[in-house]
């Protein structure tokens, strides 16, 4: 059929905002509040769910997705906390020194790939670091229909332990803290065990945090489709390589800073993608041909897959070697 | 434009019909002159003015007389119905998307007046006046999704999305082509597809899957799907079987223009906000052959796509016995002209028929 006939468009529907609120919340990280340029509400969302911000740093597009942490049943406004990451590629930079209130920016519409389990009888959650702020949304979500939670949430220090006053003053039972500098740690296999059955596991933080999760869970005997993870990949600096894009019939250099990703959008070709983070599977994009090695990164593809040289996930992935021909 | 509804039946006199208008807009579900399985989705946002992939959720002449039949098949049989626990915030998702987008595309027919979380619902061609609690159960006659689908036409499959699967726990299913929301409560995509033929070898499920998993909030998809039903019967289940099974049977070459009827489902995908969960509407249109002839172009394309379909598909379809009726039937209507490509009749431009 082809009533309207339209091909993938990359990224998911996006949303014309205002910064109404820039709040430090420590030395590392910061809330940005946005509402609608057009004064609507915003499209309710589920708690688990991220949304692509688009920053315009002096012409460079930078995409970069961040979990909605303010309460879903709060429509007229989407909150997101940033952790600036010295180290990084610069998006989390960008938006700590030169975004501030009153400024445009463009999100996309919320997109979730870590979603609450709504059959589950109990919610633990596992956070570490930044990785409060999914649980953030999913807390209010489960507030709103008493569902049953608790929270263990790992934090270097005291001084940088984002939300946890707000956490324990509103949920004084349900909100537990550990702290790195007091030696503080998740004893995770007591934890397991004293759960009851229905019980769902959340975690999100480091990657050696999730690894850690699911490794002890599965020894403990827990389902996998008990324990969910999210993990945002930044795509990671490395070095230069040439690409050849069969079906536009362009030659382009991926720089050192940027993602294959970015640097075929920057070539003026569409690539669809949604998370940006290895995750989706949207941007799954074929191999033509290849002469050295895929440095794959991302968790859609399985073993395989990667194994085969078949296919890339150009918004995490990178290569190293001779040539590489897409078929984009 | 003001939409007349017909009073009709869909059972015992069958005095459903379709208007000049109805077959006008009929999705046509061949593209081509033959048709094979595919991965065939598009975006769902809009359509040529009148279609009816126009508006989000199409309301037809028919709208009336669907609603009453839904709701004799939901008394006789209440299981068509079903709604696992967890799949209530669902419900309270699909009520809202179909509010909120028939009042906006049919401000004539339907209104939607929030304020806060204290709805005012009106429909206007049901009768309907109800105020209610946004996310109070109790303040609907029925749960949620039973509450909107008792009013909306097609049937309606609400999945929930977890494990990288997609799972039947919720539905109202009472228009169906020959499957049981009953048998599949609670099964995964694979699972419920397990009995189409060809599919699975192809990989379409496991690419479908993947698109269907990747549903973002306002982008909705779509697809047509098709099969044959003799007499205008929306409710072709297993549980009634031995009811309409045997329909089959009456089948002349006198009376096939009249009673047989292609069946045509346009199915469409919405993410819903606030689960996560994914919304599956499958509408059901039904049109004789006979009207079906009236265009040219349909008439020509028809016979060869019936001609040409795989035995697998023409068996699961359930209309292998029939076909040689049906084929000397279509015949009559194809020329040998070649046809333009689309779905849509062409009428203006295509020419008629030359025998
Ligand atoms: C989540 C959405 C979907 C639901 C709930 C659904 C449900 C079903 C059901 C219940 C059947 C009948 C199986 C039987 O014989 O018992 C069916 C058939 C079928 N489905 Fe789906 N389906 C969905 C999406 C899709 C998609 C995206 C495709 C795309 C290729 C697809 C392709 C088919 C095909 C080809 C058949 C056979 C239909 C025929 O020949 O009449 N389905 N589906
Ligand atoms: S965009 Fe989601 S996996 Fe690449």
């Amino acid at each position: 059929m082809s009533a309207a006939p339209q091909k993938a468009k990359p990224g998911a529907e996006k949303i014309a905002v205002n910064v109404t609120a820039v709040v430090p919340l420590n030395d590392l990280v910061t809330r940005f509040e946005f509402q609608r340029s057009d004064g609507d509400l915003f499209p309710p969302f589920s708690g688990g769910a991220h949304t692509v911000v688009t920053m315009d740093d002096n012409g460079r597009h930078r995409l970069n997705p961040y979990s909605l942490m303010s309460d879903p049943a709060d429509l007229t406004t989407y909150a997101i906390s940033v952790r600036r990451d010295d180290e990084g590629r610069g998006g989390s930079l960008f938006m700590h020194r030169n975004v501030s209130v009153g400024d445009r920016m463009t999100i996309t519409y919320p997109v979730n790939l870590f979603s609450l389990d709504l059959r589950a009888r109990k919610h633990v959650f596992l956070a570490g670091g930044i990785g409060i702020t999914p649980f953030m949304a999913m807390i209010a979500q489960l507030e709103h229909s008493n569902g049953n939670w608790e929270l263990h949430y790992a934090c270097r220090t005291p001084a940088l332990g984002t939300y946890v006053d707000e956490l324990r003053y509103k949920y004084p039972n349900k909100v537990h803290i550990y702290y790195d500098d007091q030696n503080q740690a998740i004893r995770l296999e007591d934890l397991l065990d004293g759960q009851p059955l229905g019980t769902n596991i959340y975690v999100c933080g480091p990657k050696g945090m999730i690894d850690w999760v699911h490794a002890t869970a599965s020894a403990a005997g827990w389902p996998d489709a008990n324990v969910h993870s999210e993990e945002f990949l930044a795509p990671q600096p490395g070095e230069p390589f040439e690409v050849r894009l069969c079906k536009s019939d362009k030659t382009i250099t991926v720089g050192e800073h940027e993602s294959l990703l970015e640097a075929i959008e920057r070539a003026g070709v569409e690539a669809p993608f949604l998370c940006r983070g290895g995750s989706c599977g949207q941007c799954e994009t074929n191999v033509v041909s290849h002469d050295g090695t895929f440095v794959h990164r991302d968790h859609w593809l399985t073993e395989d897959q990667h194994a085969s040289g078949e296919k890339i996930m150009p918004c995490v992935s990178r290569f190293a070697g001779k040539s590489l021909e897409l078929d984009r | 434009m003001t939409i007349q509804f017909n009073d009709e039946t869909f059972r015992d006199d069958y005095s459903f019909h379709n208007s000049d208008w109805a077959i006008k807009r009929f999705p046509f579900p061949f593209h081509e002159d033959s048709y094979m399985y595919a991965v065939n989705m598009e975006q769902h946002r809009g359509g040529p003015e009148g279609s009816v992939y126009e508006k989000r959720f199409d309301v037809d002449e028919h709208y009336i007389s669907e609603m009453r039949d839904r709701a004799m098949v939901l008394a006789d049989d209440p299981l068509r119905c079903q709604s696992l626990p967890h799949m209530t915030l669902a419900g309270w998702d699909l009520l809202e998307l179909i509010m909120v987008s028939k009042s906006e595309d049919y401000p004539d027919l339907f209104e939607l007046h929030r304020d806060g979380d204290t709805w005012r619902w009106i429909n206007k061609p049901l009768g309907i006046d109800d105020t209610f609690t946004f996310l109070d159960e109790t303040t609907l006659p029925y749960g949620p999704m039973e509450y909107i689908t008792r009013q909306t036409q097609g049937d309606f499959c609400v999945l929930d999305q977890r494990d990288g699967n997609l799972w039947m726990d919720a539905g109202t299913v009472t228009t169906q082509a020959d499957w049981s929301l009953d048998f599949d409560i609670g099964m995964n995509f694979f699972e419920w597809h397990a009995p189409v033929p060809l599919a699975h070898e192809k990989g379409i499920f496991e690419r479908a899957l993947k698109f269907l998993l990747n549903i973002q909030q306002g982008a909705p998809a779509r697809r047509l799907n098709w099969t044959m039903t003799v007499n205008p019967l929306l409710d072709t289940s297993p549980e009634n079987y031995h009811k309409w099974g045997v329909q089959k049977t009456t089948l002349t070459p006198e009376n096939i223009g009249a009673k047989q009827h292609l069946r045509v489902e346009l199915q469409t995908f919405f993410r819903l906000p606030r689960s996560n969960g994914l919304v599956f509407p499958i509408r059901c249109y039904l049109c004789s052959f006979q009207d079906l002839m009236t265009m040219p172009k349909w008439g020509r394309r028809l016979h060869r796509v019936v001609r040409d379909l795989p035995v697998e598909l023409a068996t699961y379809k359930g209309f292998i016995d029939n076909r040689p009726m049906m084929l000397d039937y279509l015949s009559q209507f194809d020329d040998g002209l070649p046809t333009s490509p689309g779905i849509f009749p062409d009428f203006d431009t295509e020419p008629a028929l030359q025998k």
